[in-house]
């Protein structure tokens, strides 16, 4: 997989929500740090995974590159061209390029439309298409997607959730976008389906060279459909590494507790490898913790860990950690990467 | 868990008989469509101290399978045939009275779903209380102490302090605990759990694994764990239950399930995993197809239709019976295990392929 020129440029990304009290006046109380300086490079026809429990940011994070929240802070910039701060209607010839596929097939679909509409109503909002032109159009996208011709007429509660996904995706692809964003496709799925989903999506990948941004929390979706995988905690990027690298050799204890917590389907590798089960829950975002986020949860925190931040640094090629103890290095990679500093 | 440990719990398990026998389970619905038979015929038992997992699809009938133990599918459109017998005893056709001393006293349930099974308008205190007092005569001081210590044997911190607290002051992965608290609240014999993890972050999941695991060791506490999560059930069951379309298509331990599979649709779950512990396939094998509907279900074998490997026999339905050596592994498909073991073979895993025609 060649990969070319940076189709995604985030820096800094900042989303913070703000918490109001009183009665007339409204004051600022607390904010929730949803998105808190996140950087991010995709890459034209490449996907990049994205992973982090639930209420780490992830789907913010993707509102916020998309403009579909306002940013608080930070840039995003799409084929060279900054997205935050333009108008809704400067955006709207870019949202053609960018398109969402969201989690919920049950919820992301409106009931009283038919899908020949749903798919449609894109085409016609960006006057792609009219008439004959359009109904003949979305036809190709069912087609494409795995649905019926005839599925034209019907409406969303006649599917079932994988077709419903397969509708979804329909609707994404008929702008003809350059970027998918992915929210969690697969994980209102069964496994069967899921593996159906998934291999539409990179056969579309291939077809009409997408890149993806693929948001999920099922670690081995993530590891078969991306090249990079971003690890998120707590509203930041913990750990940024090519696919294969961060599951061999994860480097921040963040994702290797995340990859030892996933199940082995297999009963005997399963009774044999010691588990590295973290406890309690994530901290609130509103209040999070000092310096490195997860030293609340972190087995190997020390002293420094809750008062020293620590920098996002290159230890291979591509393969970048944000730890004061990383893990699965060894002393001259180590080494490498403070002289990098 | 060590060998050791497991062979003395089945040997526990061999001398009491069955806690939990469900004899020829049929549960079927009228609707405005007809007929629906969600369960159709489904037999298992479950020994004192064991994990049982019941794996399938959405829709496949397995929490149908699973309320219906303790009559939780009772409705007026519901027909339920077979028996089901607790420690011998058929409660399967006891009223709803009669089965107040069952339910929560000898099963118990957890549900799927943490955010919505819990009141969000009273304490999570009041409402283990409440599960306490509907059953024994304990006074609320009592009561109260028997809540906090429950929320502490599931590892809830602060529990005295956190008993006073709503719902929603409670993340998702506590809840699932004070939900299993109130479970283990009369000190049932069974626990039903119904996708107790899905709705949960990994790490969580593995937390909340750990906790049923320690309560089936230390308690003995047997448990019917209804999941769709192949790894989930690795990590924690001692006999599986696989269910296709209302029906068990096979059933055994969970090296005969995991390591010698006997039915395509066993194969085809096993095979569509994305494995962290094995090199990335290039496509992800996938299952052809979706699961037949439950008002018409094909008369043959209810998996044909998706099964690549599939032929003439297969328009009479497979009974469920043992195929193999081992007694207790049954499955439903005509193929011989000499077939079998040919035919899930693909490349160096278990897998469902349609065979390559010369």
């Amino acid at each position: 997989m060649a990969k070319g020129e940076p189709l995604l440029e985030v820096t800094d990304l900042v989303k913070h929500f703000p918490i109001k009290e009183g009665i007339v006046i409204d004051r600022e109380v607390a904010r929730v740090r949803a998105v808190d300086g996140v950087s991010l490079t995709l890459r034209e026809g490449e996907t990049l995974g994205l992973v982090g429990e639930s209420g780490c940011g992830k789907s913010t994070l993707c509102r916020a590159i998309l403009q579909l929240t306002q940013p608080t802070e930070g840039s995003v910039r799409f084929e060279g061209q900054e997205l935050v701060g333009l108008s809704r209607g400067d955006l709207q010839p870019l949202r053609r390029q960018m398109q969402m596929i969201f989690q919920d097939p049950f919820a992301s679909l409106n009931p009283r439309k038919r899908v020949g509409q749903i798919v449609g109503d894109p085409l016609a909002l960006h006057g792609l298409a009219k008439g004959a032109e359009l109904k003949r159009r979305v036809q190709e996208l069912l087609d494409r997607v795995g649905l019926q011709a005839e599925h034209y007429n019907r409406y969303p509660h006649e599917f079932s959730g994988g077709q419903r996904q397969r509708i979804g995706i329909a609707r994404a692809l008929a702008l003809q976008p350059k970027l998918i964003i992915a929210d969690e496709p697969v994980s209102a799925l069964d496994v069967s389906i899921q593996a159906q989903i998934i291999n539409l999506l990179d056969d579309l990948q291939d077809e009409f060279g997408l890149s993806y941004i693929f948001v999920a929390h099922d670690l081995g979706v993530v590891r078969h459909v991306s090249d990079r995988v971003a690890v998120m905690y707590l509203g930041k990027i913990v750990e940024d590494a090519p696919a294969a690298k961060l599951y061999e050799r994860p480097i921040h204890p963040y994702t290797n507790a995340l990859l030892s917590a996933v199940p082995i389907p297999d009963p005997k590798m399963n009774a044999a490898r010691e588990p590295l089960v973290l406890e309690g829950d994530v901290p609130s975002p509103i209040d999070p913790p000092s310096a490195c986020r997860f030293h609340t949860r972190c087995p190997w925190a020390t002293e420094i860990c809750s008062t020293e931040e620590p920098a996002m640094l290159e230890y291979e090629a591509g393969h970048t950690a944000a730890c004061h103890h990383p893990r699965n290095v060894d002393d001259r990679k180590l080494a490498a990467a403070g002289s990098r500093k | 868990m060590s060998p050791a440990a497991k062979q003395a719990k089945a040997k526990a398990a061999a001398k009491g008989g069955p806690i939990l026998d469900v004899d020829r389970l049929a549960v079927s619905f009228t609707t405005e469509d007809g007929e629906l038979r969600a369960v159709d015929g489904v037999s298992f038992d479950l020994a004192p101290g064991e994990i049982l997992a019941i794996v399938g699809e959405s829709g496949c009938g397995k929490s149908v399978t699973a309320q219906s133990l303790i009559g939780l599918t009772r409705a007026s459109n519901a027909r339920i045939e077979g028996a089901v017998r607790y420690r011998g005893k058929d409660i399967s056709g006891l009223s709803d009275d009669e089965l107040q001393d069952i339910r929560g006293e000898e099963i118990a349930m957890v549900f799927q779903d943490p955010m919505t099974s819990l009141n969000p308008v009273y304490r999570v205190g009041d409402q283990i209380v409440e599960m306490i007092q509907a059953h024994r005569d304990v006074p609320d001081e009592e009561a109260k102490g028997r809540a906090v210590e429950l929320l502490r044997s599931v590892g809830i911190p602060n529990p005295d302090r956190r008993v006073n607290d709503y719902p929603h002051e409670f993340s998702g992965g506590m809840r699932q605990r004070a939900l299993i608290a109130m479970g283990l609240a009369l000190e049932p014999e069974v626990l039903i759990a119904d996708e107790p993890t899905t709705a949960l972050d990994v790490t969580i999941q593995a937390q909340i694994l750990q906790l049923i695991e320690r309560l089936n060791r230390d308690r003995g506490l047997a448990v019917v764990l209804i999941t769709h999560d192949l790894g989930v059930v690795a990590e924690v069951a001692d006999r599986v239950v696989v269910m296709y379309a209302g029906q068990i298509v096979e059933q055994g331990t969970l090296d005969e399930i995991f390591y010698d599979p006997q039915h395509p649709y066993t194969w085809g779950l096993l095979g569509s995993l994305t494995r962290l512990d094995q090199p990335r396939p290039e496509r992800l094998p996938q299952i052809a197809g979706q699961p037949p509907s439950l008002l018409s279900p094909p008369s043959g074998c209810r998996f044909a239709p998706r099964c690549p490997h599939a032929f003439e026999k297969c328009a009479e339905q497979p009974p469920l019976e043992a195929r193999v050596r081992a007694k207790q592994h049954l499955d439903r498909c005509w193929l011989t295990p000499k077939q079998k073991k040919e035919l899930r073979t693909v490349g160096d895993r278990i897998g469902l392929e349609a065979p390559v025609s010369a």
